[in-house]
């Protein structure tokens, strides 16, 4: 598959992650106005140049609650992943070394969560713990570790039975050192993908949230809030909807471009299957 | 068969049961009741509301005079649609729904799958690029992105299709492409992996040296063995179309039973939630057993135990 391969398309994501980051850290230098400023001469106005995106219906800049925006939704996009990855691994490694019943049923457990709707669970759990920029991180916590609990428990099932591991039991090392010494860190190259998938897929998760009204909630906007605003003015003021939808796909898409090409760069069978 | 299809269904009643528990204690320890929100009611008419919709009584048996219910097929009255059972609403906004998904399901099928082939026919070429890209893209946008997209050049500025409701064919295009593409791209990636896993098998060089057409040999013997994954996410793709279905509804205001769902969380309708998570979780157990009775269909050395 030489069209992911093809570097530039790689270089041009990862260029815009960065991008998009260091607009994220230092929003309020690099964005041109204050995310709440209103101007009352220029409400609703396309873009021009003096707000290159145009401005909502409070007269705001379109562009700069673009960088504000995405404090919100890149932090929750790596948060997420990051606390499924320290959720996920322990899941999957307990359950992997475990073996026997209790793996049974730790595994049972995940195919009755991953075979529901995940944005059922995580708004039904954010009717409990509520609607704050904490509260659908928690939630999106709690339903994004799955897939990592899986590839964790089937690396270590595998790695478990090598004679390396038989090994270094025979000279006695215990559960914990074998785990975290020897099984975890071969892991690594699998679940640094997943992980890049995991980022795309909690901004994803959060923006379809804020948009339909059940996600972030005012002062704060993501991408989805803004989105969500330009819908509803979307035949006379296109402009409102179309840079969030915009800014959304191409971060997603880029984050998928970097966890293809990892994926490509780690286990090169795939990389020669997919090209075949 | 028969006999099969009885005996996934009666496993699905304690996995049903565990649903509507597990609902029925989230809604109760939510702080704050569903008629805490508005102006504040003088106490007596607040005491007569919760005597009707049994809210005086003690969790437990509200949760046995709902389970109660449930096993008679009633879902308790709408605490926002006055004079409604949970039951109707769910009776008028199930059809709807499932219409929008099965289209989006039909979509994303017959276009996932032939693109697949398609692009797996000539690995590397001019059109299977083309085809890989549009899957990515496919796979990275998000539906609402892709409604308003659709919405922007169809609906409003050349008004071919309109931009919402649901009354009659011409209202179901736009929903169920924005609903269906994505899930297409995903299932052209997975069809063209397949079948290049498949068609470097020995049993395809033995059908080449048969003389057989190429065409045949894709059909009969590349994608009946190379099917079996997209099959499988058969299951997973229902989940997907249910979240799908409240970004989509909510967009075309549609009356189905995603938009009711939203509109039940924002107004805290606790029937209402339980109801149509239990519906989710009935449509996805019954869209699994037949994911099960395809596959079997399809594989014979898969048994019916």
């Amino acid at each position: 598959m030489r069209v992911f391969t093809k570097n530039w398309l790689v270089l041009a994501s990862g260029l815009l992650i960065i991008i998009i980051t260091i607009g994220a850290i230092f929003a309020p230098l690099l964005a041109p106005y204050p995310f709440d400023l209103q101007d009352p001469d220029r409400i609703l106005s396309p873009p021009d140049m003096g707000h290159i995106m145009g401005t909502d219906k409070l007269g705001r800049d379109l562009f700069s609650r673009l960088i504000y925006g995405s404090r919100v939704s890149l932090s929750i996009g790596f948060f997420t992943a990051l606390s499924a990855l320290i959720i996920g691994t322990l899941y999957g490694a307990v359950s992997g070394y475990a073996g026997g019943r209790l793996d049974n049923f730790m595994m049972r457990g995940v195919d009755v969560i991953y075979a529901l709707p995940d944005l059922l669970l995580i708004i039904l759990i954010t009717i409990i713990i509520g609607r704050g920029v904490a509260g659908i991180f928690l939630a999106l916590s709690i339903m994004s570790w799955m897939t990592i609990a899986r590839l964790i428990r089937g690396e270590v099932l595998r790695i478990k039975e090598m004679p390396y591991i038989e090994a270094e039991r025979a000279i006695g090392a215990g559960a914990g050192r074998i785990l975290f010494y020897h099984i975890l860190p071969n892991t690594l190259g699998p679940l640094i993908v997943t992980l890049t998938f995991r980022i795309p897929a909690a901004i994803l998760a959060e923006s379809t949230l804020s948009f339909i009204g059940l996600g972030i909630s005012p002062p704060f906007a993501s991408w989805g809030t803004l989105a969500n605003d330009g819908w509803t003015t979307l035949r006379f003021y296109p402009h409102l909807i179309v840079f969030p939808g915009i800014t959304i796909f191409l971060t997603i898409l880029s984050f998928n471009f970097i966890g293809d090409w990892i994926g490509d760069r780690l286990d090169p069978q795939r990389r020669e299957r997919r090209a075949a | 068969m028969l006999y099969f299809i009885i005996r996934r269904l009666l496993w699905g009643i304690p996995v049903l049961l565990a649903v509507a528990t597990i609902t029925f204690i989230i809604m109760h320890i939510v702080p704050g009741g569903p008629f805490d929100k508005e102006k504040k009611l003088p106490p007596e008419i607040k005491a007569n509301i919760e005597a009707k919709y049994h809210l005086d009584r003690p969790v437990y048996e509200q949760y046995l005079l709902y389970i109660y219910g449930l096993s008679r097929g009633n879902l308790g009255p709408s605490y926002k649609y006055l004079g409604r059972d949970v039951s109707d609403i769910i009776k008028e906004s199930l059809p709807v729904s499932v219409q929008l998904g099965l289209l989006a399901l039909i979509i994303s099928m017959l276009l996932g799958v032939s693109t697949g082939i398609i692009s797996a026919i000539r690995p590397g070429s001019m059109v299977d690029r083309i085809s890989i890209l549009f899957a990515v893209g496919g796979i990275s946008i998000p539906n609402f992105v892709l409604a308003a997209l659709l919405a922007l050049i169809f609906a409003h500025t050349y008004k071919i299709l309109p931009p919402a409701l649901w009354e009659g064919p011409r209202y179901m295009i736009l929903p169920a492409l924005s609903l269906g593409l994505g899930p297409a791209a995903y299932i052209a990636r997975l069809t063209r992996s397949s079948i290049l896993d498949v068609i470097n098998k020995d049993y395809i060089r033995t059908a080449r040296a048969k003389g057989l057409s190429e065409p045949y040999i894709m059909m009969r013997h590349v994608l009946k063995n190379a099917i079996m994954p997209v099959i499988t996410i058969l299951g997973p793709l229902t989940a997907t179309l249910v979240t799908g279905s409240f970004t989509i509804e909510f967009i075309f205001s549609i009356p189905g039973m995603g938009r009711f769902f939203i509109t039940a969380v924002t107004n805290r309708d606790y029937p209402l939630i339980m109801g149509v998570t239990l519906v989710y979780a009935l449509l996805i157990i019954i869209a699994n057993i037949i994911v099960d009775l395809i596959y079997v269909y399809i594989d014979p050395r898969i048994r019916m135990e």
